[in-house]
């Protein structure tokens, strides 16, 4: 299960040097040096309020950093955003798909928004429905799924251009056991494919899932490697231990 | 070619694919931008009406001959004017007015036919119960014209050089002054903007309150795929809006439909983009649909009252006028006015119809610009 994936592309797929974002007063993301090496499932692990999202969020071009440099598939995100935004997949926190819409025409719609029309449109579509085991489906408004359902739809909207590099904000927080077990078959698939996978989780049992996990305290990153590096550097038996230490020394200095 | 490949590709087609269809499943608004329109059309029609009619009148005959009877006929003939009773005397007139039994009274002195023959001028007196002013100065307009029109007929069979007060306020394009006419064209524009601003002042800020507008603006749509798409849909609610007005109008309220119709479904169109523009500008500046709602409903006070809808505007302090100045609605009322009313075509109205073209390209390009794909 958490057999490590090859990497089939050499290179960088998220490049970052002295990042950083404020909002007024506060500094939600200090001096981030991150690199996610194209073609690996990366966890980007904290808690909440430590930078993840606005992380993410400049990544995609939806937040402009106020300081620092950053590309995403060798794209610089100052001046490269619309050509970055061709080539990747988010699926925000909060489900930012059209409920009054049913699941085909929620997916059609962001298809064909990326570019694919008519022939190219039909067959993705019906691939994207199989791989994302949603068939049963198809044709039932998506504000009436529940949550499982709607972040496969979610994913299925996110990565129907076939992206190089996909964000993924909390895509399984509320969902249940079983529901989170199928979309994490369907990353890996993704990542088997090929696609880099920038994932962030509460759940420390998909922390594990990744190759690698980059843990963020306070908008600073503080530590990056492999599931068994972090543990070492730490001295913690688990993941979860690590998380949990992580957050009481914040709350330690916060005091 | 290139160029068609570029326009088959547009993100404008997916994203008026997807307004078409949320519009489809909103049944409820679309019903109501279109059965609105309906009810506010009857209410306004028969309720602003600045004309007085049927005004309870008594008459005070003191000539009591053919001519003073003709006076009385034509002004009843008006319908301004119901006769009310017939008095025996000037205290008699005095008591009725008084006590409010008649709310105007028609003096004829008794040499009323002997002067009108003579061609010395006749006068009769009309007695206004003033208290509503405008009631009062519809009925002193309406009796004078009466006179003014009808004095021919009355000195008919007489030499024409000899028929003195002939007094002809005749005004045009609305002889009877029926208020309907001037407010149904006027109310077009007033639904257009209130309807169209309030749905796309929301559009934006809805999708941004949802949550749908994040996920989407990580996409390579364009910002003016997504302004267009937002006013484009709602181009067609407002040619039906405007059909549905104009028609229960003529049949109803039978409004005149004079000039050029053609004209006046072409120099809508930049009008409606203009209006669905300011919703939208409302929309990229505002955080929450309330905040949008407010908005709109500040943008629709002085579009009613300072465009000439209500009040003309000849009448008003330059800086109204000046205010008047930057709202569509103003140049619009001049263009459905004419075309409704005047019996005018593109000819006469380019002018107004040149400044609302000019406010819609200005409006979706600041609209455009001012929508950016960040969340900032």
């Amino acid at each position: 299960m958490t057999a490590p994936l090859a990497s089939t592309t050499p290179g960088l797929a998220v490049e970052t040097v002295g990042m950083r974002k404020v909002f007024g007063k506060l500094v939600a993301v200090d001096s981030l040096d991150l690199s996610i090496t194209r073609g690996t499932v990366y966890g980007l692990l904290g808690s909440n309020g430590s930078g993840k999202t606005t992380t993410i969020r400049m990544l995609c071009g939806l937040l402009t950093p106020s300081q620092g440099k950053a590309s995403v598939i060798g794209l610089d995100i100052a001046t490269e955003g619309e050509a970055i935004r061709k080539r990747i997949g988010y699926m925000c926190q909060k489900f930012g798909l059209y409920d009054d819409m049913t699941v085909r025409e929620n997916l059609r719609f962001y298809a064909s928004i990326y570019g694919l029309r008519r022939e190219t449109l039909r067959v993705r579509s019906e691939e994207l429905l199989v791989n994302l085991r949603l068939t049963q489906r198809v044709d039932q408004l998506v504000g009436t799924l529940s949550g499982g359902w709607k972040q496969r739809v979610a994913l299925a909207c996110a990565t129907a251009h076939q992206p190089d590099l996909v964000f993924l904000d909390e895509p399984t927080a509320g969902v249940d056991p079983a529901a989170r077990r199928v979309f994490w078959d369907i990353i890996y698939e993704l990542a088997g494919a090929g696609t880099t996978i920038v994932v962030t989780t509460h759940y420390m049992d998909e922390a594990a899932k990744c190759q690698r996990l980059g843990f963020m305290s306070k908008g600073r990153l503080i530590a990056n490697g492999t599931q068994d590096e972090i543990l070492r550097q730490f001295g913690q038996p688990t993941v979860e231990d690590v998380f949990v230490e992580l957050q009481r020394r914040d709350e330690g200095v916060a005091a | 070619m290139r160029f068609i490949q570029k326009v088959r590709d547009s993100s404008l087609w997916p994203m008026l694919w997807k307004e078409f269809r949320q519009m489809g499943r909103d049944r409820f608004t679309v019903g109501m931008l279109v059965g609105l329109p309906s009810i506010q059309l009857l209410l306004f029609g028969y309720a602003i009406r600045t004309e007085v009619r049927h005004v309870p009148m008594v008459v005070l005959d003191q000539s009591g001959t053919q001519e003073s009877r003709a006076l009385v006929t034509l002004l009843t003939n008006t319908q301004n004017f119901d006769v009310a009773g017939h008095a025996r005397g000037q205290a008699d007139v005095e008591r009725v007015l008084a006590t409010g039994g008649a709310k105007a009274a028609l003096v004829i002195p008794p040499d009323f036919s002997k002067d009108l023959k003579r061609g010395r001028g006749a006068t009769a007196q009309v007695i206004v119960d003033a208290v509503d002013p405008l009631a009062a100065s519809a009925a002193i307009s309406a009796a004078g014209l009466a006179s003014g029109t009808g004095i021919s007929r009355l000195t008919r069979g007489l030499p024409e050089e000899e028929a003195e007060l002939d007094v002809r306020v005749r005004p045009r394009y609305n002889p009877g002054l029926v208020s309907a006419f001037n407010v149904v064209p006027g109310l077009v524009g007033v639904l257009l903007t209130m309807t169209l601003v309030a749905i796309t002042s929301m559009a934006l800020v809805r999708e941004r309150e949802r949550g749908t507008l994040e996920q989407l603006i990580v996409t390579p749509v364009t910002r003016s795929s997504v302004i267009l798409g937002k006013i484009l849909p709602f181009v067609i609610v407002g040619y039906i809006q405007m059909t549905v007005i104009l028609a229960l109008g003529h049949c109803i309220l039978h409004v005149p439909l004079r000039g050029d119709l053609a004209a006046l479904y072409l120099l809508t169109l930049p009008f409606i983009i203009a209006v669905l523009a300011v919703g939208l500008l409302i929309s990229t500046a505002v955080k929450t649909q309330t905040q949008a709602m407010q908005l709109s409903v500040f943008y629709m006070l002085p579009s009613m009252l300072l465009t000439g809808f209500m009040f003309p505007r000849e009448a008003m302090p330059l800086f109204c006028r000046a205010l008047a100045a930057l709202l569509p609605m103003t140049y619009y009322l001049e263009v459905i006015r004419s075309i409704a009313l005047k019996g005018a075509g593109l000819a006469q109205t380019w002018q107004p119809a040149l400044i609302l073209t000019a406010f819609a390209l200005v409006l979706v390009t600041v609209s455009v610009k001012r929508f950016t794909k960040t969340m900032e």
